[in-house]
């Protein structure tokens, strides 16, 4: 089921459905928790061995990865909490400042 | 009496298991010690002998219970659970939130003081302090209204309109272990009462998934929620009505907002709730009897507080004394009931004196003298058109 909230914050106190219950499960990705950011992951590609620990860590699951390797880190979500850093034992994930790493 | 209906002596918590056991509730969650009553003992013993097909949930505190019952109600169950005093103190936080998901689920609750000093005895203030947590409250004067709210607080918290949580109130000791003439319906006619339950929604409905207990985000919603709940407790004082009337229909016992005695031509009157509401009345009608006009208005429903129809009920009277089996502590303002009558009546241009009347706390017994001392006091503030103290403490050692 799609839920239309595309003009949730104008609804009246009526519209909302009863309880507060979300009807459309699964559209916390239209929630982007990205913007809690301060240090953001990057992956060294020379030297990540594609173990996926980052992966299995991510408590955001925001390191993406697709058929067995990993493919990125999803900035709309990554808070950058650092585990995957600190977890990874090829030492491939460097924590960059966030204003810095933007600027480019 | 009522076609299948039989008459028993039983005690005020055996009548609320009866009515458990003709509701026959998908599941009961509740916590098997005290302060839990025997409601759920009795209960559980009916589970055990095959007379009912609830799931028994016994858990570890009241936290737990109202927990289990709201995750069990999620799914679109019919639940109920039961507490008294310190445990429902203990539900605190959950009661918000099965109001908050517009859970209905019934629980009745035996009126007993909270500590400290420890007291198991009789007041209100357990389910008082639970005023402002979105559920309906419905106080029984007896075993039989115990029995008769229990049911009919089912269909009231289930109607569309509404979905709340309905506390179905009794006093400790005095109603619930004391033994009463109870009426019990035959079981198909309460099974035909209540019905089946149609879930709003279900968390194990795999084709129309929902979510439920979600934060509401960070621009927040929260407040047109609970606008949500206000209108549903306005859609109650139709629904408890009609709900009352239907249960007249198989009982021969109807129900509405608040009962009146003697209305008609009383001049100053009690309003009561609660089982002080049997002693009053037979007071209430030995003094009419003698010709002193005095009238009662017994309150059933304190939420949602009836406060147009109340007003419009006593604003011909000369005084009015509130019985209040609690207090606020805010400061010589009086007990619950007493406050939010006096707001009740703000806004008419001809009101009444209003006098509180403070009684009963930890169990102390409200006996025909201090009734009788009470309504003394009360026709010669009709008289002179004067109260001399408008808080009162009824009973206490001064």
């Amino acid at each position: 089921m799609t839920w239309d909230i595309k003009d949730i914050q104008k609804w009246d106190w009526k519209k909302h459905p009863l309880g507060a219950i979300i009807k459309d499960p699964g559209n916390s990705r239209q929630f982007k928790t990205g913007g809690w950011r301060t240090f953001r992951p990057v992956r060294d590609e020379e030297k990540c061995n594609q173990c996926l620990i980052c992966y299995v860590y991510c408590p955001d699951s925001a390191v993406l990865a697709r058929d067995g390797k990993i493919t990125g880190v999803g900035y709309d979500f990554c808070k950058g909490c650092g585990i995957c850093s600190a977890e990874c034992p090829k030492d491939a994930i460097q924590m960059v400042d966030e204003t810095k790493a933007k600027k480019g | 009496m009522a076609a299948g209906s039989k008459i028993v002596a039983i005690v005020g918590t055996d009548a609320v298991s009866e009515a458990m056991r003709q509701i026959n509730p998908d599941l009961v969650a509740a916590y098997p010690i005290t302060p839990q009553t025997a409601i759920v003992e009795t209960y559980s013993q009916m589970v055990a002998d095959g007379l009912v097909k609830s799931h028994m949930v016994a858990v570890e505190s009241e936290h737990s219970a109202m927990s289990a019952a709201i995750g069990a109600a999620a799914t679109g169950a019919r639940v109920m659970t039961c507490t008294s005093s310190q445990g429902l103190a203990l539900m605190w936080e959950l009661l918000y939130i099965a109001s908050g998901l517009r859970l209905p689920i019934v629980m009745p609750n035996v009126n007993r003081a909270l500590s400290a000093p420890i007291n198991i005895h009789c007041d209100h203030g357990d389910s008082m302090g639970a005023r402002d947590a979105g559920w309906i409250q419905l106080f029984s004067e007896n075993a039989q209204e115990a029995y008769d709210n229990t049911i009919q607080a089912v269909r009231i918290a289930e109607d569309p309109g509404i979905l709340l949580p309905v506390m179905v109130l009794l006093d400790g000791f005095i109603i619930s272990h004391s033994i009463d003439r109870v009426e019990l319906l035959d079981d198909e006619v309460v099974a035909n009462f209540v019905g089946e339950f149609k879930p709003a929604y279900s968390l194990l409905d795999v084709n129309n998934p929902v979510s439920v207990g979600n934060f509401d985000g960070l621009y927040g919603y929260y407040f047109e929620f609970k606008r949500q709940q206000e209108e549903a407790m306005l859609n109650s004082f139709g629904v408890i009505k009609e709900v009352g009337a239907e249960f007249g229909k198989i009982s021969g016992r109807s129900y509405s907002l608040f009962e009146t005695i003697g209305m008609e031509d009383a001049e100053f009157a009690i309003v009561v709730l609660g089982s002080a509401a049997g002693t009053v009345r037979h007071e209430v009608e030995t003094m009419r009897a003698k010709g002193i006009p005095i009238g009662m208005i017994k309150l059933r429903a304190f939420r949602p507080f009836p406060a147009r129809e109340l007003a419009e009920a006593i604003s011909r009277m000369k005084a009015v004394a509130v019985f209040d089996r609690s207090n606020t502590f805010a400061g010589n303002m009086g007990g619950p009931v007493f406050i939010e009558l006096r707001s009740s009546l703000y806004d008419l241009e001809k009101k009444p004196l209003l006098v509180n009347y403070v009684y009963g706390l930890g169990g102390r017994d409200l006996s025909i003298e201090l009734i009788n001392k009470a309504a003394a006091e009360l026709a010669e503030a009709a008289r002179s058109g004067q109260v001399k103290q408008s808080i009162n403490y009824l009973g206490l050692r001064e």
